[in-house]
């Protein structure tokens, strides 16, 4: 038998001797086009027709801008309070044995579960200035409803199960004698954590970012009762595209739509390119 | 350092897992922990390194009372089964770190570090390797990237929990003799625990036996294995062949015949019998001897080992033969053991 000489350039990675490359390539390809790339590329399609000039009248609007800035300015502060709490949570779940801790850690997936009006309905009767949060908050002078700080409340209540959930199993895994050896080596405490056990938990932690953020930047419901939706201050963009939609124009509408993908998708490939390059180093 | 380990009991959630063990580790010793699972050697180990806190009792590193002493202060150098590397670090930051996170005038330089770090890879004879991810080595570069991240602090004392156990069986006589000369050429005082006698004897100055939590015996390879101190340490170490007898007058009877081994200081009555399978003498004519009827008969490297059935009870004992000994063929063989220890029936 010969083998055929290797190829230059890029090839299919070998398949298995197991079938089913054909047929999974092909469903996955298949599903994918139907459900995300046919919808994706129409929003392209009907933002295109709106011509170029009108298309960047529209992308250097002060109000669209605005919007923009403050989705994912809120969902980036979000996403970054969310790690450092979202992995705290993991840790207690994971480390300790407390009673209650399977409540807790059911607690944790109610965001995905409850509709994200009845969050964010809570939240701005909460945090109102004559709600029980904000009744306190209020004489320090910190407004919290109807402002972009109430934006990145409502969102951290959003996602921070996705960033528990994909770090718990990771934290999981450690191994308990990496930190013996670090202990017998010298380390104290902090120096564990922060040399040894949080470099081999960031893959993880990048993705729930990740998808925390994701999540942060397309959120609507909750947002919109407790952001007070004041155009140029406290406007998401998808609130905006919704207020486009109900005045019939839905070029401007598929506009904003598709800056905000084209902004998403960056940022989610930059971050899917940093957890290639930390895993392939790691293993 | 020399350590001592004075009346340590350890228990966990009340069950004990140690009784009152007491251990003298001469400086520079290389000493082996042997026994069975769940005999308690990981735990001594642990409690050496201050992983685990003994229920009573004291550890003393020289006239120090190490028990009073965090992790971090008793300066053990751990190695681990698994060899538990930091995989998001180079070999060379694995093996710096614990002296990187030292603080103060006690920490080297970065240069120093890095110096230090390919010496010991020298010593490991890893060179070349600094810049290499742990996942990118084979089991055995591996563990000797953890011991030299374990010397790299000048332990006061080296402890290794089974470091070639999860190694094959040819890199494991490779790593065992080359531990043999970084031990000599360091001189750090080490204790390793094993459940392979083989590498226990082989490589330690002292062997301790444990079982069940407590040690059996403690001595030379020599001592341990011609000298067992308990039917432990017989069936434990090497090969040994135990069969019930009875002394009276002065003798080692089996049922109702002497056997013709003499034993005027044993006391009287029920005993066990253990010898060597290799260590026995046959014998023609069985006028004071064991006798048995061949039983099965394996040709195990350089010699035939023969399962004999002894007696009415039919006990079943192995001896071994030269290979091309007549005996094998034979269905009735007699032999006397040459060396033998009798312990009372417990």
């Amino acid at each position: 038998m010969t083998t055929a000489p290797a190829k230059a350039g890029w090839r299919f990675r070998q398949p298995s001797v197991i079938p089913g490359f054909g047929l999974t390539l092909g469903f996955s390809l298949a599903y994918l086009t139907l459900i995300i790339l046919i919808p994706l590329s129409g929003l392209i399609w009907r933002s295109a027709a709106l011509g170029w000039a009108d298309f960047w009248a529209i992308a250097t609007d002060r109000r669209t801008i605005n919007a923009l800035e403050i989705s994912f300015g809120t969902a980036f502060i979000a996403a970054m309070v969310n790690v450092v709490f979202g992995t705290i949570v993991a840790w207690v779940l994971v480390r300790y044995s407390f009673p209650g801790r399977r409540i807790v850690d059911a607690m944790v997936d109610l965001p995905f579960a409850l509709p994200t009006a009845v969050a964010g309905i809570a939240l701005t009767t909460l945090y109102a200035p004559n709600g029980w949060l904000g009744s306190l908050l209020a004489p320090l002078g910190i407004k919290v409803a109807y402002t972009p700080l109430g934006i990145v409340i409502a969102l951290i209540f959003i996602g921070l199960p996705f960033v528990v959930r994909t770090v718990q199993p990771i934290m999981e895994e450690i191994d308990k004698e990496v930190e013996e050896v670090a202990a017998t080596l010298g380390a104290n405490r902090f120096q564990t954590i922060a040399r040894v056990l949080l470099p081999g938990l960031a893959p993880a932690i990048v993705t729930g970012f990740a998808l925390a953020f994701a999540r942060g930047v397309g959120e609507y419901g909750s947002v919109i009762f407790i952001a007070g939706n004041l155009p140029y201050k406290s406007e998401i963009a998808p609130l905006l595209i919704v207020i486009r939609l109900e005045e019939y124009n839905y070029a401007a509408a598929t506009a904003i739509a598709a800056i905000m993908l084209a902004l998403s998708f960056v940022m989610l490939l930059v971050i899917n390119l940093v957890q290639t390059w930390s895993r392939k180093r790691y293993g | 350092m020399e350590v001592r380990v004075a009346n340590v009991r350890k228990e966990f959630e009340r069950f004990p897992a140690l009784h009152d063990v007491s251990l003298d580790i001469k400086s520079g010793e290389l000493i082996a922990l042997l026994g069975p699972s769940g005999s308690g050697k990981t735990t001594l180990l642990r409690l050496i390194a201050g992983l685990e806190r003994p229920t009573k009792g004291k550890i003393f590193f020289g006239e120090e009372d190490a028990s009073q002493k965090s992790i971090q202060e008793r300066n053990v150098g751990f190695v681990f089964q698994h060899y538990a590397l930091f995989r998001h670090m180079t070999v060379a930051d694995n093996i710096g770190f614990g002296l990187k996170v030292r603080h103060g005038p006690s920490r080297p330089s970065a240069q120093e570090i890095r110096r230090r770090a390919s010496e010991l890879l020298d010593l490991v004879q890893l060179s070349g390797l600094e810049k290499r991810y742990p996942a990118q080595l084979s089991g055995g570069q591996r563990q000797r990237v953890a011991l030299a991240r374990a010397m790299a602090i000048e332990p006061a004392v080296l402890l290794l929990d089974e470091p070639f156990g999860a190694l094959d069986a040819q890199v494991r006589r490779e790593l065992r003799r080359w531990l043999r000369e970084i031990h000599d050429a360091t001189g750090h005082t080490t204790v390793f625990v094993t459940h392979d006698q083989e590498e226990a004897l082989e490589l330690a100055d002292r062997v301790v036996v444990m079982s069940q939590g407590s040690i059996e015996q403690i001595g030379t390879a020599d001592e341990i294995y011609d000298t067992p101190n308990s039917p432990f340490v017989y069936g434990f170490i090497g090969e040994s062949s135990a069969l019930p007898v009875k002394v009276e007058d002065g003798q080692v009877w089996i049922a109702d015949r002497p056997i013709g081994l003499p034993a005027p200081h044993a006391p009287r009555g029920e005993a066990t019998l253990f010898f060597r399978p290799h260590d026995v003498d046959l014998v023609d004519e069985c006028n004071g001897c064991i006798a048995g009827t061949v039983a099965a008969s394996r040709r195990v490297a350089g010699t035939r080992r023969v399962e004999l059935e002894i007696g009415g009870e039919r006990q079943r004992i192995e001896i071994e033969l030269p290979v091309d000994h007549p005996a094998a063929q034979k269905s009735r063989v007699a032999f006397r053991p040459r060396r033998w220890k009798l312990f009372p029936a417990a």
